[in-house]
């Protein structure tokens, strides 16, 4: 038989004992061996430890346990996402040689559920970026096009599903790194509530923002891969305490009655014509679908892009400062402490990292607290009210992911100002801590991808996934260009 | 940072401890606030299940979290919380919705390079601490905070500059601490050491902190100024670290004082800076100033949420509070009529003999003459398990006059040794009661046996006369070998001197 290939179907078929994890398993390590070269998602792949993990499902299956609800799933994890006794890399060199002694959570929990880790995925060096081209070891390219970028931060993970590496992936999602590489890549891509998927053991970039999410072809896939990740975490003092959200279960339940807005504020200026246009296509299959359509602003979301520049990397500055050459990973010696934390930070950071570390420096400073950060903060607390104004009048919003459909190499790599209004869309709802995800919607006029995003308030994620499944079957074929 | 109030107290005028120039005749005062880092007793860190213990190996008490690995999160240790409200309650604090900020500084010892304290918002504000001599100094704040590791320089100097190598032992990091900020309300060097002995016996007694100066479980950092007696406003403080020792603490602020009284006298001003305390040298040397001193860039700790104890949670370590030593002074110098201020209170107090003293009081025993031999009597091992009723029985044989001082301590000597009574030990002794016919009798004899000496006795000058009376005194003790009582015999001797004139 022809092995399934989606996760929802693998770990069906798993269970029931009619494919093996090892064949699964052993299919996904064919492909990547056989396409990774030229796409660069993975910076490691786990092939001995996935087919280890892999038989020892099938061992459960045949003893008549079960294995878990993703039984048998290829998973690529984000390389920022710890895993005990293996090169965790934040895409830097600066973590040159580090093993963590323990596994994130999330990586706990997918493999308490029987998924299987196939590697670890590229990323702008410590999520800080939106082409993956940050990357120590290389950018990862985008398997609709190798010429243009898989976006990111979370570009591996992106196009480690789009080109069928893996079935599903994680990211994570500081300003938009799970959305807008899904988008560009032609995939789902889901940030969750904050505080509803435990960041123990995700390599932090701004704390306050940082969410892992999932990535997959399909929206069930996603809401399985959620489901298995999400829930109270005593080891992450920021996580929701409440058990995980039903989501696979509701994505049958149709958008009839739901009250949808078009946010004006990210339909104008700086969005290309062709996904607007997907966008408001999108909007006109909801209300077919029996959503009651509007627009609404959201003023705030205007300010998001600034107040983030300063509020990650102020976070950042002091996330990082712990890579000091003393304790783990790459030391550059030199006559003195503070000399030789110099040389190690000065040769183990590039230099987006090193611009963020400046960046949030500044902020924090000692007369500049106020004018930048502590305003940061005051703009940060208006989104938050202007998305619950919104939210008084509708259950979802809809917005386009990206402005743009992928960008070719180089484009905006040496135009911090460019790559940074990729985020636009996406960076309001991390301010807001609020869940939001991208779903593919046909292609642009260039034959790429186009994602449209929806937003929900906090602990919205059924009625979020509701929407995407009907936008899913809505959905016209990826390759259709735009015209 | 968050305004707390000012206290409606000012702090009582205690003794001040001024110095005097030679030059200009101008009286300075010293002001001085202490800052005290305490580590909490608690069974693990801060943010981590590691123990928190001195003393092992190298290392070894370390995980994640504590050595601050990428990726690992703080949880808060809910036992720091309530061994911190205890101590805030205790010492009259508000406990107030805190948060925890980041203090941004690369040092090796510190593993994440941001230290996790209390900033603008701290759980304890605006409390007071009473002084043994009566002066109430004020608390700014008691915030908690995470302690760093420890560096070894070896080789070269044994110091950071021109060692070989360093090594980093994170056993400490992670370790709860309290700090303690005094208001600037000290106005003598032994004020300062009050300050710490009566915030150590708070710590004791709540259970906070076994307080170990010398372990460093204890450390004491001193801003100290001084001024003109009459200025209303303080002028520029030093910060003196390094104090390891109550003694150094009180060297090190006389120092200091007297440094920048000689500044100021000399036309020079005082500079805002850091200085450490040299014990060997007697003197403050210059560390960092405040033009160089660092940006901590604090902001809120994002890794953490804001800590609010319900009243509930507030009552309840109200309700379990310990009396307080101030309290127990005050009660036991009700008890026995005087002002808490006394030495015996005091020391009492101190020595944990003060529940003895009041239940010797209670049972009869005379106040004054209790604290008494507490003071002076009763630094023995032991004396906490004294019968309050013997000790009772004890003074009012004494007051009766069937003891004289001296027989008195001698048989509460061997109450404590033996638990006996006092009067089967005074029987055993031989101590016999003397009554005044007795003595009146030997005086008598005594007077006749030396008719010179008494004759310029009673009419000697004043200075001759005492002379004397030590004569007459020596000679009755001598013939009672020493069982008279001094004062019984002092009054015999002015009543038969009265009566010959
Ligand atoms: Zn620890």
């Amino acid at each position: 038989m022809t092995l399934p290939t989606t996760a929802t179907a693998i770990a069906a078929a798993v269970r029931a004992g009619e494919v093996s994890a090892r064949e699964v398993v052993d299919a996904h390590l064919a492909a990547i061996e056989a396409g990774d070269a030229s796409i660069n998602a993975f910076n490691l792949v786990l092939a001995d430890e996935a087919r280890a993990a892999a038989a020892a499902v099938d061992a459960k299956v045949a003893a008549g346990e079960d294995p878990g609800p993703l039984a048998g799933v290829p998973v690529a994890l984000k390389d920022n996402l710890c895993t005990r006794g293996v090169p965790t890399t934040c895409s830097s060199r600066i973590l040159d040689g580090w093993r963590p002694p323990y596994d994130a959570t999330v990586v706990e929990r997918l493999a308490g559920a029987g998924a299987v880790a196939v590697g670890k995925t590229n990323l702008d060096e410590f999520a800080m970026g939106s082409s993956t081209e940050n990357s120590a070891f290389g950018p990862t390219r985008n398997p609709r096009d190798p010429e243009r970028v898989p976006g990111g931060s979370s570009g591996g993970s992106a196009a480690a599903v789009a080109a069928g590496f893996a079935p599903v992936s994680l990211g994570s999602d500081t300003g938009g790194s799970i959305r807008q590489p899904a988008a560009l890549c032609g995939v789902i891509g889901v940030k969750p509530t904050y505080g509803l998927v435990s960041r123990y053991g995700l390599v932090a970039f701004a704390s306050s923002l940082d969410q892992i999410g999932p990535f997959s072809t399909t929206v069930a896939d996603s809401a399985l891969l959620l489901e298995a990740v999400a829930g109270h975490d005593p080891l992450d003092s920021t996580s929701i305490d409440a058990p995980a959200p039903s989501l696979v279960d509701v994505l049958d339940r149709g958008v009839d009655g739901l009250r949808v807005g078009l946010v004006s504020e990210l339909m104008g200026e700086g969005i290309a014509p062709d996904v607007a246009g997907r966008v408001r296509q999108a909007a006109d299959a909801l209300a077919a679908a029996g959503a009651e359509i509007g627009e609404v602003s959201v003023p705030a979301a205007s300010y998001g892009l600034s107040a983030y520049y300063l509020i990650a990397p102020a976070e950042a500055s002091s996330n990082l400062a712990r890579y000091d050459g003393v304790r783990y990973g790459l030391r550059v010696d030199a006559p003195t402490t503070a000399e030789m934390n110099a040389a190690t930070r000065t040769a183990g950071f590039g230099a987006e990292v090193k611009r963020r570390i400046m960046l949030g420096t500044y902020a924090l400073s000692a007369g500049y607290y106020d004018a930048y950060y502590g305003k940061a903060l005051k703009v940060r607390t208006l989104i938050v009210r202007d998305f619950e104004a919104a939210y008084e009048r509708f259950d979802l919003l809809l917005s386009p992911t990206s402005p743009t459909t992928a960008f070719r190499f180089g484009e905006k790599v040496d135009d911090p100002l460019a790559m940074y209004l990729n985020d636009v869309c996406t960076i309001p709802t991390n301010l807001a801590g609020h869940p939001a995800m991208s779903v593919p919607f046909g292609a642009g006029a260039d034959g790429m991808p186009v994602g449209v995003q929806l937003l929900a308030p906090a602990l919205g994620e059924a009625t979020m996934f509701r929407a995407a499944a009907a936008l899913e079957a809505a959905a016209p074929p990826l390759e259709e260009a735009w015209s | 940072m968050t305004a707390v109030g000012n206290l409606t107290h000012e702090p009582v005028e205690g003794d001040r401890f001024t110095i005097t120039s030679e030059g200009t005749g101008d009286t300075w005062e010293i002001v001085v606030g202490l800052e005290v880092h305490c580590e909490l007793a608690t069974a693990t860190k801060l943010f981590c299940g590691c123990p928190n213990h001195f003393g092992a190996e190298p290392n070894t008490n370390v995980c994640p979290v504590c050595l601050g690995l990428p990726g690992s999160l703080p949880v808060l240790n809910q036992n720091v919380v309530e061994l911190a409200m205890r101590l805030g309650r205790a010492l009259h604090c508000t406990v107030e919705p805190s948060v925890f900020a980041r203090k941004n500084y690369f040092y090796p010892d510190m593993p994440k390079d941001y230290q996790v304290s209390q900033y603008d918002q701290p759980i304890n504000v605006d409390g007071w601490l009473d002084l043994p001599d009566g002066t109430r100094v004020g608390i700014e704040r008691a915030h908690i905070e995470e302690d760093t590791g420890k560096n070894t320089h070896a080789g070269g100097s044994g110091r950071i500059h021109g060692a070989d190598y360093s090594l980093v032992d994170y056993n400490r990091a992670g370790v709860p601490l309290v700090e303690i900020v005094g208001r600037p309300h000290i106005r003598h060097p032994e004020q300062a050491k009050a300050y710490i002995d009566e915030l150590r016996a708070i710590l004791l007694a709540t259970g906070a902190s076994d307080a170990k100066m010398e372990e460093g479980s204890l450390r004491v950092d001193a801003n100290v100024s001084v001024r003109r007696v009459g200025d209303a406003t303080l002028g520029t403080r030093c910060e003196i670290k390094n104090l390891n020792s109550l003694r150094s603490l009180g060297r090190a602020i006389e120092y200091e004082a007297r440094r920048q009284v000689d500044l100021l006298e000399s036309g020079e001003r005082v500079h805002q800076e850091t200085r450490h305390w040299d014990e060997a040298a007697g003197r403050t040397r210059p560390g960092r100033s405040k033009e160089e001193a660092e940006d901590y860039r604090y902001f809120q700790e994002p890794d953490l949420v804001p800590l609010e104890p319900s009243a509930e949670w507030v009552a309840a370590v109200d309700a379990a509070l310990p009396v307080l030593p101030a309290e127990r002074r005050a009660r036991l110098a009700e008890a026995a009529g005087v002002d808490p201020t006394e030495t015996a209170v005091v020391v009492a107090v101190q020595r944990d003999l003060d529940s003895l003293a009041l239940a010797a009081i209670g049972a009869g025993g005379d106040g004054r003459r209790v604290l008494t031999h507490v003071e002076h009597n009763l630094a023995v091992e032991g004396a906490e398990s004294l019968d309050p009723a013997h000790f009772a029985q004890l003074v009012t044989m004494e007051v009766a006059g069937q003891l004289t001082a001296t027989q008195a301590k001698a048989v509460l000597t061997d109450m404590v040794a033996t638990g006996k009574a006092p009067d089967a030990i005074a029987a055993e002794r031989g101590f016999e009661a003397m009554d005044t016919s007795q003595l009146e009798g030997i005086i008598d004899g005594i007077i006749a046996e030396s008719p010179q000496e008494w004759a310029e006795f009673c009419g000697g000058d004043d200075k001759r006369r005492g002379k004397l009376q030590g004569f007459f005194v020596g000679k009755v003790m001598k013939a009672t070998k020493g069982q008279a009582d001094g004062k019984a015999v002092n009054a015999v001797l002015e009543a038969r001197r009265a009566a010959a004139g």
